[in-house]
């Protein structure tokens, strides 16, 4: 037994005495009184038995245990209260044993800086350290959290250092090239069938370009990233990212069964979604969110939990499910913050910690909806009226969680929140109770996000029984648009938020009645705007200048479900899905309303287009080039003119290649054919030969009866 | 256009067709009576009364003396085409559906659906169209068998020597007359072939079908020469004798069409340039799917049968023949 005595103490009384209670103080034995008599072991195994079945043992019997480090190292006096800090910290999880908190000390009775934490079981455990590794206890100490049965593992980890292979670098492919196009294209993505093709749009040319194509490349949907870097495709196993001119595939993030995906605005993290049905109907449906890296496809948190904690307040859909995005990005280029609702409050979380926001909710009772600025780290959260206390509308700044502006609103039945798409304005849509409490109506809210201390506009329509069925802010630009009336002819109404003369205030810039329109679609670039009749009208179309208030075209395309412009609000696309039987495909129209070309395709997905990097220019500078399209566009019409030249020459030449393949067909076939005539010939002589018919009138009399009759005067 | 709108069936049309002068034209319907044309102005010659099934398929002699017929009431019977008399018949025990005379018209080929556990099948009969005595077999003197599957449309080719047969599940296949072997079979289609027609000089076919596509088909290779894409199920398909045309007709499937609004079945009958596989026109009027599409053997007319029960003759405008369509 001398070998005992050169064993890690701990290894060895934690193997004895496997089945002490939790806490029991192993480091404290003297090793020598735990040596048993000659031929007793008293049911206690002994080192000679077989040493792989004792690891085993021992990686069972510690499963439940986990190891939290980087603990502040505290004097004795205060051992029970950081014990009950942990306690606390961990209960919520799991069952943590009863004395189940162990924390070693040193010689000096000061901690250690580390502590054993044992649950009732081995999931709990997992849960534990999923969940707490990283955990901020304070600024100094981040919690890093370890199975007990991992160090077994790292202890394997061989002393000898091998250095890792150095992989090649191999030159990442650009992943902007498709911007540097000559032609200063476009591209789109479609899907049809199990195809998906990425293709350039030449609107110039009437026609579209494949710039790369595959079969089976999703299982489900593709998507692009807000700024068009990547292409994810979903799978069973998970989701992937595509990019570059060859669409190499960039990172794959594992996610078991991934129904939905969201980029943060700069791409930096992808989020994954997927829920579980319960096999038994009694369980709770579950959800599991995973956050990535983008780049390096690391998972960087895991959020998982019941459904029904997820789906709160505008979270929630019909019948309980959940409506997606689920956690919001906070606007802007920085991917600082995401937040989601939860009962009473909003849960903030901080990149690239992944953590909550100074580790506590944002508090607002009856919290019902909230809305991030597209374009900085503010958000507007609603709260709902409950008794005397009435609704709020709220405008938070993060991470100071100063409350910038709020506004009280009464006998409120629905709350809708608008951000304008460069955050300078906020548009609220209250529905309000009228006295009788029996119906409501339609109001706007309008705060001027930019103007000092945020002022309000109110806007209440002229009719007030009117149901506003949409509204939309004219990107780039001060206006906006609403649909409103009754839903088969609605109008549609057209206002600004500053006169002529840059002033603040709502004006009424003009409606137009009696529209068969159920859709609004602005421009990119603000000034132009699609209405659209879509699903139940028949895919009617109107492209409208609101500058010049005056209709471009009108146009059907029949069926369309969808309408989507390009980045450039150049061109814009009418689809048919395949939630239509026939008719699947796509019409591209210029902003103008001219229809450029179509493309049939059965069994239609989706078309997607890809989106631009941000504009380095900045606003001044992009208004001042519109002011001067003139000067700049004549440098571009030759090149036009050149264009569709060699676009209809193209055509010339591939139908003229057709032309030439199908007479050197025919003419390979004239030889049979001939056979055939002759056969037909000898068959059937001189009736074989082809006559013109021509009609001839033949009258035919004929002789039925006759008779003789008395004629009676 | 003058458009002749013809009122003959109350219930949908299964073919229309023209003799080989173009003067005369047969409609079959899913009534019992097919209906005889004259095809210049549309009146109505009279009926072929007998049938007791809808008539799926018809055939004419050269001189237009005969008519043949085969229909659901597991019959194919032969008619005095100008009288009207029905002159022979011959009972299966199948619903038989496409019908066709061979060169000469000394052997009538037809097909029976599968039924009540018999396979699908291809029946050869011995005729003598003239002469109705003792003699005529009012069996098949050799019936094939074909794979699992309706056969659609048969044809007898390269000199009587081949039939060319169009099937459901989108197949075209080849086969020796003489001894019933398959020779050749290609899945052309994805779905089912709704109709095939020869081209004028035989050497190749135009097939129709539900996975929303028409194709050309060469006849002695059974390569795909042409498609036609059109994003609607398409029933028939007709070949310019006059010009490098094509004629589809089709459109939503008959049981969807009043869940939507009339606009969106896609009646129209819509012609494609036969080699640049572009669509340059159509015309619309029926109110249902067009089950049927035939070109006069002139070309400057054609006609259409639908689901609606109207039969529309159109003859060309002036322009047609003027316009440079490419």
């Amino acid at each position: 037994m001398a070998a005992v005595t050169e064993l890690d103490p701990l290894e060895v009384a934690r193997s004895l005495f496997r089945d002490q209670p939790a806490g029991f103080p192993y480091e404290n034995f003297d090793l020598e009184e735990l040596i048993l008599p000659e031929d007793d072991d008293m049911g206690i195994r002994s080192d000679e038995d077989e040493e792989e079945e004792e690891e085993l043992e021992t990686e069972t019997g510690f499963g439940s245990v986990i190891v939290v480090d980087c603990l502040p190292v505290v004097p004795e006096d205060k051992h029970e209260k950081l014990a009950n800090v942990l306690k606390k910290i961990y209960s919520q999880i799991g069952n943590v044993r009863e004395g189940g908190i162990f924390m070693p000390k040193d010689a000096n009775n000061m901690s250690k800086g580390f502590a054993f934490v044992e649950f009732f079981s081995p999931q709990e455990a997992q849960a534990a350290r999923a969940q707490t590794d990283g955990y901020k206890l304070d600024k100094n100490h981040t919690f890093k959290v370890s199975m007990f049965d991992d160090f077994d593992r790292y202890a394997k980890v061989p002393d000898v250092y091998a250095a890792p292979e150095i992989k090649e670098y191999s030159a990442a492919e650009n992943l902007h090239s498709w911007m540097l196009d000559k032609l200063s294209r476009d591209q789109f993505a479609i899907k049809y069938g199990d195809e998906v093709v990425v293709m350039w749009n030449d609107g110039r040319r009437f026609r579209s370009e494949e710039a790369y194509k595959r079969t089976y490349w999703t299982e489900s949907f593709v998507q692009w990233s807000p700024m068009g870097n990547y292409l994810a495709t979903m799978h069973r196993q998970g989701v992937a990212v595509w990019g570059g001119p060859s669409f190499q595939r960039l990172a794959r993030y594992s996610h078991q069964n991934v129904q939905l995906i969201e980029f943060s605005p700069a791409e930096k993290y992808l989020m994954t979604y997927s829920s579980i049905e319960p096999t038994n109907p009694r369980e709770k449906v579950q959800v599991a969110l995973n956050v990535f890296d983008t780049r390096s496809g690391k998972k960087l948190r895991i959020f998982a939990g019941n459904m029904e904690d997820y789906a709160i307040g505008s979270s929630a859909g019909p019948g309980g499910a959940l409506r997606w995005p689920i956690f919001k990005w906070a606007g802007g280029l920085e991917d600082k913050y995401f937040a989601r609702l939860a009962k009473g409050a909003i849960k903030i979380y901080e990149t690239p910690e992944m953590t909550q926001l100074d580790k506590k909710d944002l508090k607002l009772e009856g919290v019902q909806d909230f809305e991030w600025s597209p374009a900085e780290p503010l958000l507007a959260a609603y709260t709902q009226e409950v008794g005397d206390r009435p609704a709020n509308i709220t405008l938070y700044r993060i991470p100071e969680r100063t409350n910038v502006r709020s506004k009280q609103l009464f006998n409120v039945s629905d709350v809708k929140i608008f951000w304008h798409p460069q955050g300078d304005y906020l548009a609220v849509k209250v529905d309000r109770f009228t006295k009788t409490k029996k119906s409501t109506y339609t109001g706007f809210e309008l705060f001027s996000i930019r103007e000092k201390d945020i002022p309000m506009d109110v806007l209440e329509l002229p009719n007030k029984s009117e149901k506003v069925l949409s509204f939309a802010w004219e990107p780039k630009g001060h206006r906006f648009a609403l649909v409103h009336g009754d839903s088969a002819r609605p109008s549609v109404s057209f206002y600004s938020m500053k006169d002529d003369k840059g002033k603040l205030g709502v004006k009424h810039l003009g409606t137009l009645a009696n529209k068969a329109c159920n859709g609004i679609h602005w421009s990119p670039m603000g000034h132009n705007i699609v209405l659209s009749g879509l699903k139940a009208l028949n895919g009617q179309l109107e492209f409208f200048n609101v500058d010049e208030f005056e209709v471009l075209a009108a146009a059907e395309h029949f069926m369309a479900t969808d309408v989507e412009w390009d980045p450039t609000g150049r061109y814009v696309a009418s689809s048919v899905t395949s939630i239509h039987q026939m008719e699947n495909g796509f019409n591209m129209w210029s902003f103008n309303g001219k229809l450029l070309y179509t493309m049939p395709r059965d069994r239609f997905g989706q078309l997607s287009w890809r989106p631009r990097v941000p504009s380095l220019l900045p606003r001044e500078k992009e208004e001042e080039i519109r002011k001067g399209l003139k000067e700049y566009s004549r440098r571009y019409d030759e090149e036009d003119e050149a264009l569709l030249l060699q676009a209809d020459a193209d055509v010339l030449q591939e139908r003229a290649k057709q032309q030439e393949e199908w007479d050197a067909a025919a003419a390979a076939r004239q030889e049979y054919a001939a056979q055939l005539r002759a056969f037909y010939e000898a068959t059937y002589g001189e009736a074989a030969k082809e006559k013109e018919y021509s009609m001839t009138t033949v009258v035919v009399e004929q002789l039925l009866d006759v008779r003789e009759e008395p004629y009676n005067a | 256009m003058r458009p002749y709108l013809l009122k003959g069936h109350e219930r949908p049309l299964t073919q229309v067709k023209y003799n080989a002068e173009g003067d005369l034209l047969v409609s079959c319907a899913k009534n019992l009576q097919p209906c005889l044309w004259y095809a210049d102005d549309g009146r109505r010659v009279g009926t072929y009364e007998g049938h007791n099934g809808a008539v799926w398929t018809c055939d004419f002699t050269l001189d237009s003396s005969r008519l043949i017929t085969s229909s659901a009431d597991q019959t194919v019977r032969v008619w005095n085409l100008p009288t009207g008399q029905e002159l022979h018949q011959i009972r299966m025990n199948e619903p038989c559906r496409a019908c066709h005379l061979s060169v000469g018209e000394q052997l009538l080929a037809f097909t029976t659906d599968s039924f009540m556990g018999s396979p699908p099948q291809l029946h050869l009969v011995d005729m003598d169209l003239q002469d109705f005595g003792e003699r005529q077999g009012s069996a098949p003197k050799a019936s094939y068998t074909a794979p699992k599957g309706r056969i659609t449309r048969v044809y007898f080719t390269d000199c009587n020597r081949q039939l060319i047969t169009s099937h459901d599940g989108g197949w075209v296949r080849r086969w020796d007359t003489e001894t019933g072997d398959m020779l050749q079979e290609v899945q052309v289609h994805e779905d089912a072939i709704q109709d095939m027609q020869v081209s004028p000089d035989g050497s190749y076919v135009i097939t129709a079908s539900l996975d929303k596509t028409a194709k050309l088909v060469d006849i002695a290779s059974l390569e795909t020469l042409k498609t036609y894409k059109t994003g609607r199920f398409v029933q028939s398909a007709a070949i310019s004798p006059l010009y490098d045309h094509v004629l589809l007709g089709g459109g939503q499937d008959a049981s969807q069409v009043t869940t939507t609004s009339a606009k969106a079945g896609g009646f129209e009958a819509r012609f494609y340039h036969k080699v640049y596989a572009e669509e340059f026109g159509n015309v619309r009027g029926h109110f249902g799917p067009i089950n049927s599409v035939a070109f006069a053997p002139d070309g400057r007319s054609f006609t259409t049968g639908g689901e609606d029960g109207y039969v529309r003759i159109h003859h060309f405008d002036m322009d047609y023949f003027t316009t440079r369509f490419f």
